[in-house]
This record gives C-alpha cells, sequence and structure tokens, in this order.
C-alpha cells in the first residue's frame, strides 16, 4: 500500500469527485462525507510519503509501470513532500469549515460545489507531485478550470472578474506551455529529471533561454505577480467565502512552488544563477511587487479585498526571496510557502466565518465583533501577527531567513521592502482590530447598555479556525525543526 | 538581406504561430466584446497547437506505423532497420490531443461565464459593464 501513495494521492480525489457528482443527484447529505474521506486519504498519504522521503531519499514512483523518460513518473522529494501535506491540510480543514457556509450560500448547489472542489484539489496535489513537464500543463488546467468555476459562484461581479482571471489564467498557461514546447525542440524530452540532465550542453542555445523566460512570464501570471496581478483582487473577493478560503492560500503558493521546481531541477541552479543574469532584475520586480501589494492593499475599504492585495505583496516575498539565489533566500521562500498557506487559510477562514454571520466583509461590517464574536477574532489577530511577522508566529521565521538572505546577498532594496511591507502590515491590520474592537464608539449609548451577547460562528467553522491558529505558533515553535529536516535538503547542494 | 528572406521561409511555421498568437493576443487585448475576447482566446491557444504539430513534422517522412513489424516470424522486425528520419514525430501530435480538448473545456467554461455575465447585465460589452458597475 505504502508503495501507491504518490497514486494514491491524485487517484482518489479524482475518482471521487466522479462520485460526488453522482451523489449529488442521489441524496445531497452524502456529498460531504464522500469529499472529506477522500481528501483525508489524500493528506494521510502525503504524510506517509513525506515519512518515507525523510528514511530513503527521493520516491520515483512509475505510473503505469513505464520507466521514465518514456512514461510519466512522479518524483517526490524534500521540497514537494513539503508541499504536498501543505496542500492537502489546507484543502482538508478549509473544507470542514466550509460545510456549513456551503449550505447557507448555495444550498442547490452543494454537489456541484463539492467536486468542483475535490477536483481543483486532484489538480493541484497533481501539479506538486508530478515530474513530468507537459503532466504539470494538463493538471494547471485542471485546477485553474475548476476554479474559475468556483470563484463564479460567488455573488455581483463574480462572473465577470472570473472570467477576466480565465482570460489571463489561460494565457498564463498557453505561455507554459509554449515554454515546454521550446525545451521539447531542443531536448526531445519532457521528463523533468531527463530534461536537466540533456540541458547542460545546450546553455548557450536561444531556445533554452526563450524557454525559461516564457515559461516564467506564465508562471508569474498565474501566480499573481505584481504587473500581471490585475485579475486576482476582484476575482477573489467577489467569490464564495468557502472557495476563496481554498485558492486563496493554495493557487498562488502551489505555482510558486512551479516556478522554484522548474528553476532548481528542469534549469538547474546553475544556468539560472551563473549563466544568466537576470536574477537582479528579477529580485528588484519582487521589490516593486511587494512595495505595490502593500500600498494598494492600504487603500482598501473591504477586508477581503485588502486581504487579496497582501497575498500580492506575499509572492513578492517569495519570488524574490527565491531569486536571491543563496541558501537563506531560498529556505525563506519555501518556508514562507508553508507558512503564507496557513496564515492566508487562517485569514480568509477568518472571513468566511464574519460572512457567515454578518453578511459582509465592508469595514462597516466589523464593528464591534470583538464581542460579538470573540474566538473568530482572537484567530484573527494571530493571523495578522503572523503576517506582520511578530514572533513566536510562524511568519517572522520566513521574514527573517529572508530578510538575511536578502542582506548576505547585498540585496538591500529588498531588506527595505520587506521591512516597509512589514509597517504597512502593522497599520493595515490594526486598523481593523480598531474597528472590530472599539467602534461603534459611544454616540448609542443607549444601545451598549444591553449586554451584547456572543453571537459566534458554528462550531464546525470554528474548530477548524483555530486548530489553524494555534498551528501558525506550533509551526513557528517547530521552525527550525522543519528547516533543517526538510527544508535544507529541498535545495540543491551547490547553492551556499 | 536575402539571409533574412531565407531565415524567414525556413521558419515559416513559427512566423505563422507568432503572427496567429498575436491576433489571439490583440483581440483578448483591444476587443470590447466579451465572446471575441474568447474567440481571440481560443485563436490564442490554437496557435500554439499548430506550433507543436509543426515540429513533429519532418519532409518526405510518413505516419509512424512500422509497416512489416509483424510478419508471423518473431525475427521479422529486427530484419528491417528503422529510421527515424522515414517517420513524422507522432508525440507533438498526442501532446496536442490533450491540448485540444483543454482548449475545448476553457471554451466552454468561458463562454458559460459570458451566459452569466449577459444574464447579469443585459450586455455583452465590456465598456457598458463597467458603466453600470460604476454607477451602482
Amino acid at each position: 500500500m505504502s508503495q501507491q501513495y504518490p497514486a494514491l494521492l491524485v487517484i482518489v480525489p479524482l475518482l471521487s469527485a466522479l462520485l460526488i457528482s453522482i451523489a449529488g443527484w442521489v441524496n445531497k447529505k452524502l456529498c460531504f462525507p464522500i469529499a472529506v474521506a477522500a481528501l483525508s486519504v489524500a493528506a494521510l498519504s502525503s504524510v506517509g510519503l513525506l515519512l518515507r522521503v525523510l528514511d530513503e531519499g527521493v520516491v520515483l514512483y512509475r505510473l503505469g509501470g513505464w520507466d521514465p523518460p518514456f512514461g510519466i513518473a512522479y518524483y517526490v522529494d524534500h521540497l514537494n513532500g513539503l508541499i504536498l501535506n501543505v496542500v492537502s491540510f489546507v484543502a482538508l480543514f478549509n473544507l470542514i469549515a466550509a460545510k456549513k457556509s456551503v449550505e447557507q450560500e448555495f444550498p442547490e448547489k452543494i454537489g456541484p460545489f463539492y467536486t468542483l472542489y475535490v477536483l481543483m484539489v486532484t489538480g493541484l496535489l497533481g501539479i506538486v507531485v508530478t515530474g513530468d513537464a507537459f503532466n504539470l500543463y494538463v493538471l494547471l488546467e485542471i485546477a485553474a478550470l475548476t476554479g474559475y468555476g468556483l470563484l463564479a459562484m460567488g455573488e455581483d461581479r463574480a462572473p465577470l472578474s472570473s472570467l477576466n482571471y480565465l482570460y489571463m489564467g489561460t494565457i498564463g498557461a498557453c505561455f507554459y506551455l509554449l515554454g515546454v514546447g521550446y525545451l521539447y525542440i531542443v531536448t526531445g524530452s519532457l521528463n523533468m529529471v531527463d530534461i536537466a540532465g540533456i540541458l547542460p550542453n545546450l546553455y548557450q542555445s536561444k531556445a533554452v533561454l526563450a524557454a525559461l523566460i516564457i515559461c516564467m512570464v506564465g508562471v508569474w501570471l498565474k501566480m499573481a505577480f505584481f504587473p500581471l496581478h490585475a485579475w486576482l483582487p476582484n476575482a477573489y473577493t467577489y467569490a464564495p467565502s468557502a472557495a476563496s478560503s481554498l485558492i486563496a492560500p493554495l493557487v498562488t503558493k502551489v505555482m510558486i512552488y512551479v516556478m522554484i521546481r522548474l528553476v532548481l531541477t528542469v534549469f538547474t541552479p546553475k544556468y539560472a544563477f551563473d549563466t544568466l543574469v537576470i536574477s537582479h532584475s528579477i529580485v528588484w520586480l519582487a521589490c516593486i511587487a511587494i512595495v505595490m501589494g502593500a500600498i494598494l492593499a492600504l487603500a482598501q475599504r473591504n477586508l477581503k479585498k485588502m486581504l487579496t492585495y497582501v497575498i500580492v505583496a506575499e509572492v513578492g516575498y517569495m519570488v524574490g526571496g527565491f531569486w536571491l539565489g543563496n541558501r537563506d533566500g531560498m529556505t525563506g521562500a519555501i518556508l514562507h510557502i508553508v507558512n503564507d498557506a496557513l496564515m492566508t487559510l487562517c485569514a480568509f477562514l477568518v472571513v468566511s466565518n464574519i460572512v457567515y454571520k454578518v453578511k459582509g466583509h465592508k469595514f462597516e461590517d466589523l464593528k464591534g465583533l470583538f464581542r460579538t464574536m470573540p474566538f473568530t477574532m482572537g484567530a484573527f489577530v494571530v493571523a495578522a501577527l503572523s503576517i506582520i511577522g511578530v514572533p513566536p508566529t510562524c511568519g517572522f521565521f520566513s521574514k527573517w531567513y529572508l530578510i538575511s538572505g536578502g542582506i548576505s546577498a547585498g540585496q538591500y532594496g529588498f531588506v527595505v521592502a520587506l521591512l516597509f511591507s512589514s509597517l504597512i502590515n502593522v497599520i493595515l491590520f490594526f486598523r481593523i482590530i480598531e474597528i472590530a474592537f472599539y467602534e461603534p464608539f459611544g454616540n448609542d449609548h443607549a444601545h451598549t447598555s444591553q449586554p451584547e451577547c456572543i453571537k459566534e460562528a458554528p462550531l464546525t467553522m470554528l474548530i477548524p479556525l483555530l486548530i489553524v491558529a494555534v498551528g501558525l505558533v506550533i509551526v513557528g515553535v517547530y521552525t527550525s525543526d522543519i528547516v533543517t529536516h526538510i527544508i535544507q535538503f529541498a535545495i540543491p547542494k551547490g547553492i551556499l | 538581406m536575402s539571409d533574412l528572406v531565407s531565415t524567414i521561409i525556413a521558419n515559416y511555421n513559427y512566423w505563422i504561430y507568432i503572427t496567429l498568437m498575436m491576433i489571439g493576443l490583440y483581440a483578448m487585448i483591444a476587443k470590447n466584446n466579451l465572446v471575441k475576447k474568447i474567440v481571440g482566446m481560443n485563436i490564442f491557444q490554437t496557435a500554439i497547437i499548430l506550433f507543436y504539430v509543426s515540429i513533429g513534422a519532418k519532409r518526405g517522412a510518413t505516419i509512424p506505423i512500422l509497416e512489416h513489424a509483424h510478419n508471423g516470424h518473431g525475427h521479422g522486425a529486427a530484419s528491417h532497420m528503422v529510421h527515424a528520419v522515414d517517420y513524422i514525430n507522432p508525440l507533438p501530435h498526442v501532446l496536442m490531443l490533450t491540448a485540444i480538448v483543454v482548449a475545448v473545456a476553457t471554451l466552454g467554461v468561458a463562454l458559460a461565464l459570458a451566459i452569466r455575465v449577459y444574464n447579469r447585465y443585459n450586455t455583452l460589452e465590456e465598456d457598458e459593464i463597467l458603466a453600470q458597475i460604476r454607477e451602482k
């Protein structure tokens, strides 16, 4: 059984998605348990895989018994072993938390929602686990197409912003496909490890350079790297809360994983950092992304939209940290994938709880929430501290690695951008805490005399949220273990 | 000059795909109607499919089926040397079957979203939709 973990990871959610769509016709009550079971199997397989990787090193799985490079192979190493766990657990927690809000927001679409949800997780897990460049494209489109459907279920402008996302997402995926085509022309292979073995003789080739640039632009479009971010805020803001709390933490992070995988495994760091001289300019682009994301977030009067711009800034952290090209920067970037997925999940679960009770996510809707929803807002404070980067929450540690990477690479602009964005985050989140804690001010004394009763979200929404909030601190405390046992091995030895 | 012309002619498949891609991209950026944008997106995807299909082709080669591979005797296949040059490369074509399916699915989702947008705003012109959003 344990030999089959990489296949189970993708097959079980894929088949159960079909099962859920059938169950949706028979009895809507069946959909949720099937989805939970499927994602639990995926989560257990990813834990089992990570343990195996820690024991034995890289796990190679041949689909259908065909040897690479002719068959499709799944490679699991320390890097994607870690990301697999993040994806499957974030998806599982969010699924449990989403139950009530799905029933409230679109009771008649429960079946389709869970089908798309599980299919999307299939796509994301597949992107992370696969070792084949073209297979990655197909899974990318599975994740993207289901994502458009999930986002479009929302209110008001959701279909329009989802359509805009579809245009941009398709261009991004097509660019990636084109880059893979250039690689295929020069190497004749689609297997990532195989391509990496053939490429060293072709480093002078213009086609390889074109492939790298085209792939990077495509992936940046998909991850909403700053000048290419325009689709993200609206698509995530108007989405139903259960969908946005799945997509916001995972999609951008998985695309950053794809970027790291392409550079580390396919193009190899020697080519990307030594032969080409593009890493400095990309770090500067990341600085602009961080600063602009922070400034645009400051201009918002809507909690959910503000958080989407925070994501744009965080994408800048990870892209910049990775392209610093030293061990600290890459450790920071990979650690930040984990941390940012958890932080964003926590923040979006809070939004989903607030929407469930208050039916809105504008700043005016947040007044007095500390009294009515103390646990939710408590989790929000933890998420806010983590996004700002206050120890002992996990956000502090990845930011620490990123900053020390920036200093040792001599990229002081990046360090300044990180600190600037942290300061802006302080303003962003304390403004919300202030609104939720102190307002309404004394203008309606008559009402405040009545003791306000607690109107918390239901327990199935609250418990996953609190687990994630506690998890933020636990991951922070055990950061050194994650780095020494996992991330250290994820980065090639040549990088100092 | 003649060098340039001969390079262009020798690689005409790349020029065609780039031209098609730019037409698609132009439609997606400049057109006002949502369905025209979707058509542009489809042209964009088709351009990449053409690119892949063209890189598998070879002059004077045939479809990749070995004619005498199974003639009843075990040593039959070995007696015929297989020259890769005689056969076109089937792999890009097979990949594009998948890409075509993806393109069709994307087109379907995009048109479904366009219907939702039309039901909401009673128009598919982007400027009119934006004007309606701004009014509120």
